[in-house]
């Protein structure tokens, strides 16, 4: 089954065309990659896929772009699409409030009030995020006290709270140590057992480690899309041979 | 090795200078104050009613207060709603915010007897509402005004944009963004503002004479008229009779300021607190 059925997507900021004639799919319950050198597209095309970029101004999307046989485009309240799926940023951006009320506030936020079901959501997604250990005797205390790598699994905790369908990441190690780094890495593997997973990075590395499917861009186009042993072993184009091995990127 | 020309002396001596003349100033209007007023701080100062033989400034500072009080919870709403306006709805650049600021700059400019004259003409004549707290209050809560909505507005702004991208990615709406993130973030700025606003009701006796009167009295209700200390001070020079009072009322209104200053400062760290520990 496919999470996501991109069709003919077109993006431009103001004049500028960000994303040309973008198709494709991921699939549910797999780690999808999407790699390229900077500016090339990857992080406005998972914006598009919970309409993030809605809040840029000048931004126009065409084509379609289907949740589970859904345009999310069409008659899909945003913020019931972004309940859906979940987004995890490149900076770790914890609300300046306790551990527990970060999380709880997307719960707080779908509706959510009893103390009881509250407690439960924070103790469930603080453990699945494998963070429940380093906070449970702090969840009153500040979550901006935590360090970088305890923050940006907090904010995958707090995603993961609202119940999602689908998780989106933004070079979510982009400003992580590499034993942050790998805790998360861990993480996202256990994760997709239970969602689909998009990861854009900037780490070809990390990409052939967790991701079953990458997507290549280049210049605003996707390149090539096959598995991820595919493309690091034996792509098809010439472009994405030469950014996975290092030519240029 | 270093060669220092003696223009360079020259300057650096006038800077110093200038730097020792500023703190200077301010330490001297300080202990000027302490000087003459101390002596005349005695328990009688603080007697409940107020009668030319005992001088009481507790009606004064009882009505400072009050009218402290009155002023913001006017000015507070109003400000920081037309800061949300300003800073999380409306387009940048757009018409009706270059009107909005412009106004408010405008407002910040006006001399305060001007507010007084307005004060007196609109409220305590047109609307019936005699000398009073409430056409004090109302009079001095315009004059805040843009002070609350600049620095409203500068603290929503400092807000990080990756509060606001967090709490929409959750599914939250603008409203709950706003209210429920953004704005507690930024409380801290929000009450520097209101401590600069305090100051300026504090001090203010122009706008409040026409429009708040000089009775020495504890304000019964509302549409009763009241004096703040420094309208209280400005009664006791001008009648010429109780000046050393009218001393020891400095030094009492200079410590009101003054924990006023602290308990905010406290306030803002506490709540600050939570958000600057990384």
């Amino acid at each position: 089954m496919n999470v996501f059925d991109i069709t003919d997507l077109n993006l431009w900021y103001g004049k500028f065309q960000a994303l040309q004639n973008i198709n494709m799919s991921a699939s549910e319950a797999e780690i999808t990659a999407l790699i390229g050198p900077s500016g090339c597209g990857k992080s406005t095309l998972l914006k598009t896929l919970n309409r993030m970029n809605d809040l840029v101004p000048g931004c126009r999307v065409t084509g379609s772009v289907c949740l589970s046989g859904m345009d999310i485009y069409g008659n899909l309240n945003v913020n019931d699409l972004r309940k859906r799926v979940g987004m995890v940023f490149q900076k770790p951006n914890p609300f300046p409030m306790s551990v527990y009320d970060n999380i709880a506030f997307g719960p707080r936020t779908h509706g959510v009030k009893s103390r009881y079901a509250l407690d439960e959501a924070v103790e469930n997604s603080l453990k699945a995020a494998a963070i429940w250990d380093e906070v449970k005797d702090r969840l009153r205390k500040s979550a901006l006290g935590l360090s970088g790598g305890q923050q940006q699994r907090l904010c995958i905790a707090r995603a993961l709270a609202v119940k999602p369908e689908v998780l989106l990441l933004d070079e979510p190690t982009s400003a992580l140590d590499p034993i942050s780094t790998g805790k998360i890495e861990e993480l996202l593997l256990e994760l997709k057992n239970d969602y689909s997973i998009i990861i854009v990075t900037h780490n070809m590395q990390q990409a052939t480690r967790i991701s079953d499917q990458t997507a290549f861009f280049l210049l605003g186009e996707m390149i090539e899309y096959d598995s991820t042993e595919k493309i690091f072993s034996m792509p098809q184009d010439k472009r994405t041979e030469d950014y996975v091995t290092g030519r240029f990127g | 090795m270093k060669r220092i020309s003696p223009s360079e002396t020259f300057m650096a001596a006038i800077t110093w200078a200038a730097a020792l003349l500023t703190a200077g100033a301010l330490l001297y209007i300080i202990g000027f104050i302490l000087w003459r007023g101390v002596p005349y701080i005695t328990p009688s100062l603080f007697a409940p009613v107020y009668n030319s033989i005992n001088v009481s400034l507790l009606p004064a500072l009882v009505s400072t207060v009050m009218m402290a009080v009155l002023s913001l919870s006017f000015a507070l709403p109003l400000g920081i709603g037309a800061a949300v306006y300003l800073a999380e709805y409306a387009r940048r650049g757009n018409r009706a915010v270059r009107l909005i600021r412009l106004a408010a700059e405008t407002l910040a400019g006006i001399p305060s007897i001007v507010y007084g004259l307005f004060g007196m003409l609109f409220f305590v004549v047109w609307l019936g509402w005699d000398f009073s707290l409430l056409a004090g209050s109302c009079t001095l809560a315009i004059m805040i005004l843009p002070l609350l909505l600049r620095s409203g507005e500068e603290a929503l702004l400092s807000v990080p944009d990756s509060y606001r991208e967090g709490s929409f990615a959750l599914g939250a709406g603008k409203l709950r963004t706003v209210f429920r993130i953004v704005l507690p973030a930024a409380i801290p700025g929000v009450l520097a503002g209101v401590v600069l606003a305090v100051g300026r009701i504090a001090g203010e006796t122009a706008a409040l004479i026409y429009t708040a009167g000089t009775v020495a009295q504890i304000p019964p209700d509302v549409f009763a008229s009241a004096r703040t200390l420094s309208v209280h001070m400005y009664a006791l020079s001008r009648e010429g009779l109780h000046t050393n009072e009218g001393y020891a009322t400095a030094v009492v209104l200079l410590l009101v300021v003054i924990g006023i200053n602290v308990i905010a400062a406290r306030i803002a760290g506490k709540i600050g607190g939570a958000h600057e520990r990384v």
